[in-house]
């Protein structure tokens, strides 16, 4: 048997996405609420997917945006 | 069918009229398509190659697009394709060491680095910095890197990066879990060094 954080850190990711089943997600949450330890770094898990998603990238060059509208087919 | 002689001249202008509807659909998606293509190659001019090729292509193949449905997600598939074919994969070499590190390993790594164990997690998130996301993605192998930017930063569900990649919903899940973690091992390489 995994000691309980281990198996916790297993369940983190099926967590956050809301794939667990409710036998699961309840064990899950019976351990994160007597564990500092755990319940920290799931919030910081759910905090991390949003960093991720929006982490920036400089957006297009107006240049090529001119590139791709000219390769539309030309009007007749 | 036979057509009369002014059925034809009809035809033609109505799909002259689709075409430049589906063009002016695709351009308005180019900022999100170029987003993902960013995030997918290692640099931005290569990005916006394979952003081209992508139009490119689309604007030569847009009869096979079925009006109503996902454009986004065509766009996409056309230009992870694209990505797969043009040989990417000389680093053809899919991730399938053991991995060591956890799903906490992040945390533990952002936290020991400060010796602060006072733990306010809105300050551990804080140390990271959006050019490491960037950095840690691009050391990700592609295959994990696919399905990660597909699903947690273009919003796809898992249905469709599996249509858009080609393969099963169970190898996107099972990549995006591993993905993660291979991500999140580069980011503390990227964070702390």
């Amino acid at each position: 048997m995994l000691d309980p954080c281990a198996h916790c850190e297993e369940m983190m990711q099926p967590y956050v996405d809301g794939v667990l089943t409710e036998a699961e997600r309840d064990e899950a949450e019976a351990h994160l609420a007597g564990c500092s330890y755990c319940a920290r770094r799931y919030r910081f898990e759910e905090e991390l997917r949003h960093f991720v998603k929006i982490s920036a990238v400089a957006p297009m060059d107006a240049s090529l945006k001119q590139k791709l509208a000219a390769l539309r087919t030309p009007l007749e | 069918m036979s057509e009369t002689g002014s059925e034809t001249p009809r035809r033609l202008a109505q799909e002259a009229r689709d075409r430049v509807r589906f063009e002016e659909e695709a351009l308005a998606l180019a900022d999100q398509v170029y987003r993902v293509a960013r995030h997918l190659v290692g640099s931005k001019e290569e990005a916006e190659d394979l952003v081209q090729e992508t139009y490119a292509r689309a604007f030569r193949s847009w009869r096979s697009f079925t009006p109503g449905t996902n454009l986004r997600a065509w766009l996409l598939r056309i230009l992870t394709n694209l990505n797969i074919d043009r040989g990417r994969r000389k680093q053809r070499t899919p991730d399938t060491q053991p991995l060591e590190e956890g799903d906490y390993f992040l945390y533990n790594r952002l936290e020991e680095s400060t010796g602060d164990s006072t733990n306010d997690e809105e300050r551990v998130v804080e140390r990271l910095s959006q050019d490491d996301v960037v950095t840690a993605l691009s050391a990700v192998p592609h295959d994990f890197r696919d399905v990660i930017v597909l699903v947690d930063i273009g919003d796809f569900s898992y249905a469709d990066a599996a249509q858009i990649l080609d393969i099963p919903i169970g190898t996107v899940m099972s990549r995006l879990h591993r993905g993660r973690r291979i991500l999140k091992r580069e980011m503390a390489e990227a964070a702390t060094g």
